[in-house]
């Protein structure tokens, strides 16, 4: 295990958080971290034990039953948790963040009471469902209709890729109202396993992340009350958008995870391996390596942290957001690059977990928007701000 | 009854040590601190007495430098009640001797008068298992060591002690002290609620001098070492080979 990183000052509770929170990861999730790869099967009993950790609520206050302690806290949570398992960590952070954060932002008092203690206490299990087959980046083309027929709306259609549906009970789902009103057509439902003409597809087979269980959710007929309404009626777009500038903030934490966890690999490595009757780490070249992937999880930290504690601060940016995974994403797929390379035929073959690393790492650049997506959203605030 | 649990600050057991380049000790500059393991595990046991409804409050008490205090919040997060923190060191390299510390808990003990004080067998760093049994001898208290299972019978503790033969099990009268090893239970984790709420818990801060303790060093370190590197395995063939090499290492 690498420990020598410095000391960011996040205070001291994030600091008691970030050493529960890696204790718990590397003793309860990172021994099942290669078969949870190889199953494609995520342990359902670990969000019981999540949800008793106070892990699953972190940004609802506490009379809602959190813990109230912020994005940057929920940062380190999910950077020590991917740090043990990406995917773990990818699906932690979907229940956490983008079902019960967003439940909490937009929710009613009744809907916070009927959902957030079954998603805090572990008992249920939180998904978003944004995309569908024909709807990737361009969200505002979705199909999936919602129509209004006395006191519920009907909905038909299908999601795709949607990280922990084959699981979830409780599902935050964009359907369009009203097709004809481009982006104000658009609303956001509680969705409920079990609802009559809601199923998902098969769990899908994944480059990486396996065992953070995606699917297609299809509703046919699906009949959704009132209630289940979440914010106002065509108002899903600002509520899907606002939500991605936390959901992006905190999922930038698993890059970090995972470029901790090739540090964890590679760092010992270069000290066991010898070549030349020398520990590898003794030539300079892999000192290099060693010097890049440290300095490249670092600055990435530095950047994540500061998004997230402005988060905190309610001084969330649109570009910073989106910069700070962009950023993360791309460099972590890197850095596993280059543990692999440490490692050489070692870091090539599946007894290691460096292949698994990138793998997983290659989420990041798709997955909460594409960098392409990012680096437009970027340059296009940077541009239209500065006119 | 209140139970006492001294706990310590010590280098985190996941740290690889490393000594000092000129030999004067263990470099602790940058390196990650934590709860001394076998504290844990005395904290854990008056958790659970607590929760048993055998204890009423829990007192955690920490001498060392002014960065115990993280030690203690640790503590107040698994669930004791309140910290005494006794500042008696400034460098983070100054390590308190078992007589001095012991010397300080008996005089935290004559003005909490706990039931019980529970402490791990030895601190992780120094490995000195000294602190309790000087404690017991100031206060005349009877002792139970190397605990890996205890009770409460009435004013009495049963433990069962990790003996070099075997389990030894005895009856203790409280007050007593008892040290824990590494087998009495598993700590749990701090959940996230109580760390929150383990910021509001007291914490009182002293120095050694508000005890009248003279802190000095008594033993003065010649030298620290690394452990002697292990020598290269070699790999066998069949067991017979295993066999044969054992015998000529005169092993079996």
């Amino acid at each position: 295990m690498f420990q020598a990183s410095m000391n960011f000052a996040l205070g001291d509770e994030i600091e008691a958080l970030r050493d529960v929170v890696h204790k718990f990861a590397q003793t309860e999730i990172a021994p099942l971290a290669r078969q949870i790869d190889l199953d494609n099967q995520f342990p359902t009993d670990l969000w019981k034990k999540m949800g008793d950790l106070g892990l699953l609520g972190m940004t609802v206050s506490e009379e809602d039953g959190g813990t109230g302690m912020g994005y940057l806290a929920h940062c380190v949570a999910v950077e020590e948790v991917s740090r043990a398992s990406a995917s773990v960590g990818l699906s932690y952070g979907a229940h956490s963040n983008l079902c019960v954060n967003q439940l909490r932002r937009n929710g009613t008092d009744e809907q916070k009471e009927k959902y957030l203690p079954g998603l805090i206490s572990g008992d249920n299990v939180g998904a978003l469902a944004m995309s569908e087959p024909g709807a990737g980046s361009d969200v505002v083309s979705m199909r999936l209709r919602a129509e209004k027929r006395n006191d519920r709306f009907i909905l038909n259609g299908n999601k795709m890729w949607i990280t922990n549906g084959p699981d979830a009970d409780t599902l935050i789902v964009y359907a369009k109202t009203d097709p004809d009103a481009g982006p104000k057509g658009i609303t956001a439902f509680l969705i409920e396993r079990g609802m009559a003409g809601f199923s998902t597809g098969q769990k899908l087979d994944k480059l990486g992340m396996r065992g953070s269980n995606t699917a297609e959710l299809i509703f046919e007929d699906c009949e959704v009350p009132f209630e289940n309404v979440l914010g106002q009626e065509g108002q899903g777009v600002r509520i899907l958008m606002s939500g991605l500038d936390y959901e992006r903030v905190v999922l930038a934490a698993g890059p970090l995870g995972i470029m901790a966890a090739c540090l964890d690999v590679v760092v010992p490595y270069v000290h066991d391996r010898e070549q030349f009757g020398k520990p590898i780490g003794t030539f300079q070249l892999m000192q290099g390596k060693l010097a890049d992937m440290y300095v490249t999880l670092n600055a990435c930290r530095s950047y994540v942290y500061a998004v997230a504690a402005a988060c905190d601060r309610g001084e969330t940016t649109r570009k910073d957001a989106a910069g700070c995974i962009l950023y993360a994403a791309e460099k972590a797929t890197q850095v596993a690059l280059e543990a692999i390379q440490t490692l050489g035929g070692n870091g090539y073959i599946n007894d290691f977990p460096t292949g698994r690393l990138l793998r997983d790492a290659k989420l990041y650049e798709i997955g909460a928007g594409t960098s392409e997506i990012r680096r437009m959203l970027i340059g296009r605030e940077l541009f239209e701000e500065t006119k | 009854m209140k139970v006492l649990v001294p706990v310590k600050r010590v280098i985190d057991y996941n740290v690889k040590v490393r000594v000092k380049a000129d030999g004067s000790g263990v470099d602790l500059a940058n390196v990650k601190m934590s709860m001394n393991p076998f504290d844990e595990i005395a904290v854990e046991e008056a958790i659970r007495l607590k929760e048993a409804g055998k204890a009423e409050e829990i007192v955690v008490v920490s001498i060392g430098v002014k960065q115990a205090q993280e030690t203690l919040r640790t503590a107040l997060a698994m669930g004791a009640d309140r910290a005494i923190l006794v500042v008696a060191a400034d460098d983070v390299h100054t390590d308190i001797e078992p007589l001095a510390v012991a010397k300080i808990l008996a005089k935290v003990v004559e003005e909490e008068q706990p039931g019980l004080v529970l402490a791990g067998k030895q601190a992780i760093d120094n490995d000195m298992n000294a602190t309790g049994q000087m404690l017991s001898a100031i206060l005349g208290w009877s002792q139970a060591t190397f605990a890996s299972e205890m009770g409460i019978d009435g004013d009495s503790a049963v433990v069962t002690r990790e003996v070099d033969g075997g389990l030894q099990t005895i009856k203790v009268k409280m007050p007593a002290i008892v040290t824990v090893d590494l087998r009495l239970n598993e700590p749990r984790y701090a959940s996230l609620p109580n760390i929150m709420k383990a910021k509001k818990k007291p914490l009182d801060e002293k120095t050694a001098d508000d005890y009248g303790v003279d802190v000095t060093p008594r033993l003065e370190i010649v030298k620290t070492s690394e452990p002697a590197a292990r020598a290269a395995g070699i790999m066998v063939g069949s067991v017979d080979e295993l066999v044969a090499k054992l015998k000529e290492a005169g092993a079996v």
